[in-house]
């Protein structure tokens, strides 16, 4: 199923199939946030924002208007 | 070739162990400063590789890339790029940790295209087994073509082969792993073609961000016919980053081995409970408690100690020296002056210990994970935590810690907020201050009243901060688009010599900053309360004791009095009672306005200048001690003393608010590239400061 990053369920799996080259700093596409490259949500901050990610195996925190420049597919919920 | 050392650059991500493997190359055998201009530390050891050979060890700012996204990631660009700086490396070492190879290996496969000696560490090896990674060492070193030391750094295991490696340094291939012009050839070939005796990759560098190199300037370069747009450059930059990922990717899957089922996983589980939408406060503001308690109730003993010691030191110098002015000088300027800056050591270190620890474990980013929705309510951002926090030891780290804030609007409301922060220059105001009014006493059977006091001062500074950044955030009309980025490493067990390096290394800072300014000034004001310009001055044992009302007086009494009247007549006395109406109906009497005005040059300088102040007028053996002296100042007139329930609230709201660091201000300069920004923290904070403390002594008295 398509979604954006900011959509996922705690502990849901995804590939990452595309992202606004526009709005995605290159620091965070340096840490892995790229086209076939897994994420995964391991937390949400309390009132739903930031995100506590996964990606490709770097941990990192990024804000949900972020997140939603990142189209995903789940694989695994 | 015994006599040069090899020159050793430390390049990685940040949180791989760099600095760990730094403190154990170097041990205490490093110095740190400032590279020329900037306000980015410049760390470098020596290093004994072998029986003849010697290293020097730069330790480079923590970076992601090569592509620069702050002062301190440019730093480490200009250096590798540019030949003829006296740092430039014969050797890179590139600091990888095990669990995040791949991501760690990016920057080290742009650092080979720039054809230095290169070796690969990869630290924390000895939790390999632990999390079940198994490493094909060979093959990596053959596709990454360099030679690869695994260590770790905390158990020191591995450095002797490093060193090795590094003795044999011009052994090492320096051909690059990965042929990154693949990305867009008719680009690159161009660019060859036109510069044919520079390095493409270099070239490429340049191009793609705005690095400062030499007469190689990116407006030269971009000149050409075939030049690319910033867009398209971002373009071509997601491309090199794709491709690196792909070679480091591929190359991971026949090198490296997990076995999932032997990792143990306690990130999850520390995560779970403290990002706990509760529990994850509670904790917090439970570590926050734990920190100021601790840093009032477990210094005071040292802090006693030296008191002591100095008081004694003072007097015994002023007895077995031979009088004269330059035993005044010593007694009543150099050594209460000394001493009011070595009084605060313990406290200062106590502060840097848990900032320190907090950064090291990885709980500081659990931290901005927590407060980034909240903070952004008040236009901060998450991380405008980490400066707050490290604002309570001092502004000046802190407001260059906004660096990594990558929201120009939330960067400068944190800048100019940051001072409110209780800096561990109050703390020595705020500390005699609170022994002055409040009780010695226990509430609850285990909470200490002045610890309390001083907890509440905090709390007062982040309030005001968060007030100030909320009308910051109305006032100020610009929009920056927000790039929230931010690691959570995993957590560390605190490395002790990271710690103990670090706590050393900053409270010398703080203790030779300040120290130099103190003595210094407390020299002057001896001279100035020790000499007066009129007659008065000199002929005051004669006026004093001609008076009627003086000639009953006992002979203790009226040296006291001809003392006192001296002081008054001094060029610091006349200065003094100038500026007294400005400062009266705040409750202070003109010997504080002394303190007051020198404080602007920095606040510690209060208790030092009080000190020296009261110790020139003084000559009461018992009364050696700063706080007693302060406790026996009266009104000459009144004879009510001077520091009251609601004159001392009243100072300690006026040190809590007012601007008063030159260095802070000279950072924020730096910072904000204008004098704009801390000219109006000067005067709004300090004209707060005042109004508070005006309407606080007003209604307490």
């Amino acid at each position: 199923m398509q979604t954006t990053a900011d959509l996922l369920q705690k502990e849901q799996k995804a590939i990452i199939l595309s992202f606004n080259l526009d709005t995605i700093p290159l620091k965070l596409i340096e840490m892995g946030c790229m086209e076939g490259h897994s994420i995964e949500l391991v937390q949400t901050a309390p009132f739903g924002d930031p995100l506590y990610l996964n990606i490709n195996g770097t941990h990192l925190a990024i804000r949900k208007e972020m997140a939603s420049d990142i189209v995903v597919e789940i694989i695994e919920n | 070739m015994k006599d040069s050392p090899i020159k050793v650059a430390l390049v990685g991500n940040p949180n791989t162990g760099k600095t760990s493997l730094f403190n154990q190359l170097t041990g205490l055998k490093q110095q740190v400063g400032n590279y020329p201009g900037i306000t980015v530390e410049r760390k470098v050891g020596s290093c004994s590789l072998s029986q003849n050979k010697k290293a020097m060890v730069l330790d480079l700012p923590g970076t992601y890339s090569l592509n620069a996204n702050s002062l301190d990631e440019n730093l480490v660009i200009e250096l590798l790029l540019n030949k003829n700086d006296k740092d430039y490396p014969d050797v890179v070492v590139v600091v990888t940790e095990v669990e995040n190879l791949k991501r760690n290996l990016l920057l080290f496969t742009q650092i080979k295209d720039l054809e230095i000696p290169t070796v690969l560490v990869i630290n924390m090896a000895d939790q390999m087994a632990l999390k079940g990674i198994s490493l094909d060492i060979p093959k990596l070193e053959a596709a990454l073509k360099t030679k690869i030391a695994l260590i770790s750094s905390r158990k020191a295991t591995g450095i002797a082969e490093l060193k090795d490696l590094i003795v044999n340094y011009e052994t090492l291939s320096t051909e690059p792993c990965l042929n990154a012009s693949d990305i867009d050839l008719d680009y690159f070939n161009n660019l060859r073609r036109i510069y044919p005796n520079q390095q493409l990759y270099k070239l490429w560098l340049v191009i793609s961000q705005d690095v400062n190199f030499g007469e190689l300037s990116k407006n030269v370069i971009q000149n050409n016919s075939f030049s690319k747009s910033d867009d398209e450059l971002k373009k071509l930059q997601h491309k090199e980053t794709v491709k690196r990922y792909q070679f480091i990717n591929d190359l991971l899957k026949i090198a490296k081995k997990v076995d999932v089922t032997k990792a143990k996983d306690l990130r999850n589980r520390l995560d779970k409970i403290l990002t706990h939408k509760i529990g994850g406060y509670v904790i917090f503001l439970g570590i926050l408690f734990l920190i100021f308690q601790s840093v009032f109730e477990w210094s005071s003993v040292p802090m006693d100690f030296i008191d002591e010691s100095f008081a004694s030191l003072s007097t015994w110098i002023s007895e077995h020296l031979p009088a004269g002015k330059l035993n005044d000088l010593i007694a009543q300027g150099v050594i209460p002056g000394i001493s009011g800056v070595v009084i605060f050591i313990p406290q200062i270190a106590f502060l840097f210990l848990f900032i320190s620890l907090l950064e090291e474990s990885g709980y500081m980013s659990r931290v901005v994970f927590l407060m980034d929705k909240t903070m952004r309510r008040f236009g901060l951002s998450g991380k405008s935590v980490v400066p707050l926090i490290s604002g309570t030891a001092c502004a000046i780290p802190a407001i260059m810690a906004t660096r990594n804030i990558e929201n120009w609007k939330e960067r400068l409301i944190t800048i100019l907020v940051t001072p409110f922060t209780t800096c561990a220059a109050r703390i020595p105001v705020y500390t005699i201050l609170i022994a002055l009014i409040i009780p010695d006493k226990r509430i609850l059977g285990f909470l200490n009243l002045q610890g309390l006091t001083l907890m509440l001062l905090y709390l007062l500074g982040f309030f005001m901060a968060i007030i100030s950044a909320m009308i910051l955030n109305k006032i100020l009309q610009f929009k920056s688009k927000s790039f929230f980025v931010i690691e959570m490493p995993n957590y560390k067990i605190p490395y002790y010599k990271n710690v103990g390096l670090n706590v050393i290394e900053k409270t010398k800072a703080f203790v030779f900053g300040a120290g130099k300014i103190i003595v210094s000034l407390s020299i002057i004001l001896w001279f100035m309360a020790s000499y007066g310009p009129t007659d008065n001055f000199a002929n005051a044992e004669k006026n004093i004791a001609s008076e009627p009302q003086n000639q009953s007086l006992a002979e203790d009494d009226l040296q006291d009095k001809i003392a006192s009247y001296k002081l008054e007549n001094s060029y610091i006395g006349i200065i003094g009672k100038s500026i007294e109406p400005v400062i009266k109906p705040l409750g202070y009497d003109w010997k504080i306005g002394i303190g007051i005005v020198a404080s602007f040059a920095a606040r510690e300088v209060f208790v030092g200048t009080m000190a020296t102040i009261y110790s020139v007028g003084s000559h009461d053996e018992e009364e050696n001690t700063i706080k007693k002296r302060m406790r026996a100042e009266v009104h000459p007139a009144s004879g009510k003393p001077i520091y009251t329930f609601a004159s001392g609230i009243s100072l300690l709201l006026f040190y809590a608010f007012a601007m008063q660091c030159m260095s802070t201000l000279a950072v924020v300069k730096k910072e904000t590239n204008s004098w704009k920004w801390p000219m109006i923290q000067l005067f709004v904070m300090s004209g707060f400061a005042y109004l508070v403390a005006f309407v606080a002594f007003q209604l307490l008295d």
